[in-house]
């Protein structure tokens, strides 16, 4: 059964481990803990399509696998139009008696890149037709699977190593895509944001995807910090992901059939330096540089404020 | 009328149908479970054909509308990943955007069945009538049938069900014919009883993505598993030529219309032959009569399947003779020879031991018009050929 209670304290937390361990993944990978949290929620009747990316090489090394759930990897731009096909392929056998299983949910894992940028085309697709699929975008901000590749998720003035920090260029000269409202023009019901330092808000929202999924399509993306990537220690992951809250770079949003809310609200911000000083990627950043990053996500602050109707998010403390 | 024929065991019936439209109704009388489309000429009237299909409730399919071909090929693998008996269509552009799927669907060893109306490719754009498309789909690992009318293309596409789905095989099975020529040229098709065409073709059964018994598929294979597995499904596309002549064989048995892999025209006392598939083969037929009622010993075979390249048969046909030609109708740029096919069938020679003068000739690139009076030409040029060569024939040069 997908979704379940709402999930208030550690204790609602599932205790059973569906995202089986011996994969490869990094050390401190942040997507790492996103999947391991999903597998919790998605349930036994679920078929996972997942894009070409981190996810998909780490944990199906031929042949053992991490998945306890049908699983299919097809290529890195399409995964959202194998869901499509995944999904009309059960309704239809559904309809003809063929499929067995009863309400199976259809789910997608795609990296920033296999969402944002090669998967943007076959995902609008997918949301344009309203396929009853949730899409689950780990966010690590980069090609992280080829080796640290700006994508278009990438923050500005991040280092990468098709951004590098010279004489000329300064890292990635344009700012973040915003696959969020690209997703939600498309007039879908639900989509929200979270990051892997409150497990329970990410649970809380995977499982109403997968309620809601029973509908029409569904969109999670999470902010996945990368300690390769973005050049931190391993064991500081959920840290750096905390920051990224507390400073609002990151905002943990929820657009609910009609109602915007934020579900991590931020009386008082702290300054954005303190979330790119933990990381190498933003360790060549000049004063003015820093402060360009902090009108950015002042802006952001200011829009989703408006969104919701009231300050969730409050001024930088000492500003 | 059509309608009656097909949705109700009334017997075989003919109608007029174009070779696009003899591909839908087939799909429709093989009670396909799922169907992805997206527009290109001269694909199209197939998409648009089935969609009418669905719109009417004459076939319970769940119809997809993609935005792109890679998107078509792509959600034909999900559903034929859960079991559906899945189908598609493409030309030209959209058979190149899908040419990494192309790759995929075979290594996953899905039975799905793609139409292929062939047309030239960008650029310059064309939308008339060559095979570059489907001759750069050769090696992708699919199966590639290869109709000359509106007849076989209905043929075919039923013969490709019970192919790909067959346990010795699955493999995708892609059934090409002429755009417009074929796709779009109305002819007279004798549809088969309905109740005959699902019990030739009852539906498969195949490694599917189920939640009683989950499985990974499309995983990353390393240096130690990745060529055993590509080892196989080389085996299995080597080995499906039985099972399409096995194929074809019972067809003609149970439909009364005789299929094999290779057909030859004339053959018996041949000492010159033409080679061809598609339309062509209409055109050298009329031309082996010509050439032999001016005494040239004539003959010519057609390919009905492309791949896996049925190199015995063509052996038997071509050995013995004193020169052949093979035409082609699409250009490999910077090949030992320009014609896709003349490389198959020089390599399957070659590998034989047999060497025969062969003509390569190019014709017909972007629809440009073959005349009857060219092959005869070609059958002249034969019987004085004593080394292999090249010509292009119908260009301004």
């Amino acid at each position: 059964m997908q979704g379940g209670k709402q999930i208030r304290t550690i204790k609602d937390l599932p205790r059973e481990e569906r995202f089986a361990p011996g994969h490869a993944m990094c050390a401190g990978c942040g997507a790492a803990i996103a999947i391991r949290w999903l597998n919790k929620y998605i349930g036994d009747n679920a078929i996972v399509a997942n894009a070409t990316g981190c996810v998909e090489v780490t944990t199906t090394t031929y042949p053992y696998t991490a998945w306890r759930n049908p699983w299919i990897h097809v290529a890195f731009e399409n995964a959202a139009a194998v869901a499509s096909g995944l999904r009309k392929g059960i309704d239809v056998l559904t309809k003809k008696g063929v499929w067995k299983n009863g309400d199976t949910r259809i789910v997608v894992v795609g990296g920033d890149g296999g969402t944002v940028d090669i998967g943007l085309q076959s995902l609008s697709g997918m949301l344009e037709r309203g396929d009853k699929v949730m899409y689950f975008l780990y966010d690590n901000e980069a090609y992280m699977n080829t080796g640290i590749q700006r994508s278009g998720a990438t923050p500005m003035y991040a280092w990468t190593t098709t951004t590098p920090v010279g004489q000329v260029l300064h890292g990635k000269p344009q700012m973040k895509k915003d696959i969020f409202d690209i997703v939600l023009a498309h007039g879908i019901k639900y989509a929200a944001t979270a990051t892997v330092s409150d497990v329970i808000d990410m649970s809380n929202k995977i499982r109403k995807a997968m309620d809601y999924s029973e509908d029409g399509p569904t969109f999670i993306h999470v902010l996945a910090p990368c300690p390769p990537g973005w050049k931190y220690d391993e064991s500081k992951t959920v840290e750096v992901a905390k920051k990224a809250v507390e400073t609002a770079y990151w905002i943990n949003l929820e657009y609910d059939h009609g109602v915007w809310s934020v579900t991590t609200k931020v009386p008082v911000r702290k300054p954005v330096s303190e979330f790119l000083r933990m990381q190498g990627r933003f360790s060549h950043l000049t004063q003015v540089e820093v402060e360009e990053i902090q009108k950015w996500v002042d802006a952001r602050v200011a829009s989703v404020n408006k969104l919701v109707g009231m300050e969730v998010i409050g001024p930088v403390k000492g500003r | 009328m059509i309608e009656k024929a097909v949705g109700k065991s009334t017997g075989p019936t003919r109608v007029a149908l174009t070779g696009n439209y003899a591909a839908a109704y087939a799909a429709k009388m093989a009670d396909i479970d799922l169907v992805a489309i997206y527009p290109i000429t001269p694909q199209t009237t197939i998409a648009e054909k089935l969609s009418e299909f669905v719109a009417d409730g004459e076939l319970a399919a769940e119809l997809i509308h993609v935005e792109s071909e890679h998107s078509a090929l792509s959600a034909t693998i999900g559903g034929a990943a859960v079991g559906a008996r899945a189908f598609t269509a493409t030309s030209s552009q959209g058979l190149e955007l899908m040419h990494e799927i192309l790759h995929i669907a075979a290594g996953l060893r899905l039975p799905i069945v793609m139409a292929v109306p062939s047309r030239a490719l960008s650029a310059p754009i064309s939308i008339h009538n060559d095979n570059s498309d489907i001759m750069n789909a050769r090696e992708t690992g699919w199966i590639m049938l290869n109709a000359s009318d509106a007849q076989e293309v209905f043929d075919m596409v039923i013969q490709a069900f019970k192919i790909a789905e067959d346990p010795r095989v699955l493999l995708p099975v892609m059934v090409t014919y002429d755009g417009f020529v074929v796709s779009h040229t109305v002819e007279g098709v004798e549809l088969p009883d309905a109740e005959a065409v699902r019990s030739f073709i009852p539906k498969g059964k195949w490694h599917a993505l189920d939640p009683s018994r989950p499985s990974s598929m499309g995983p990353i294979a390393g240096p130690d598993w990745y060529y055993e597995i590509k080892f196989g499904q080389y085996h299995a596309m080597r080995d499906s030529i039985k099972v399409i002549a096995e194929v074809m064989d019972g067809f003609g048995k149970k439909f009364g219309r005789n299929y094999s892999p290779v057909v030859g025209y004339m053959m018996g006392d041949a000492d010159f032959a033409v080679v061809t598939y598609g339309v062509t083969w209409g055109f050298v037929k009329t031309a082996v009569d010509r050439a032999r009622s001016m005494g040239i010993k004539a003959g010519a075979i057609k390919l009905n399947v492309i791949r896996p390249f049925p190199s015995d048969a063509v052996i038997s046909y071509l050995r013995g003779l004193k020169s052949f030609a093979v035409v082609d109708r699409a250009i490999y740029y910077g090949a030992p020879s320009p014609g896709p096919v003349y490389t198959d069938v020089a390599s399957a020679l070659f590998m034989s031991g047999h060497a025969v003068p062969a003509l390569n000739v190019i014709h017909g690139i972007g629809q440009r018009t073959m005349y009857i009076n060219d092959f005869v030409e070609v059958f002249k040029e034969l019987t004085k050929l004593d080394e292999s060569k090249v010509i292009f024939m119908g260009v301004r040069e």
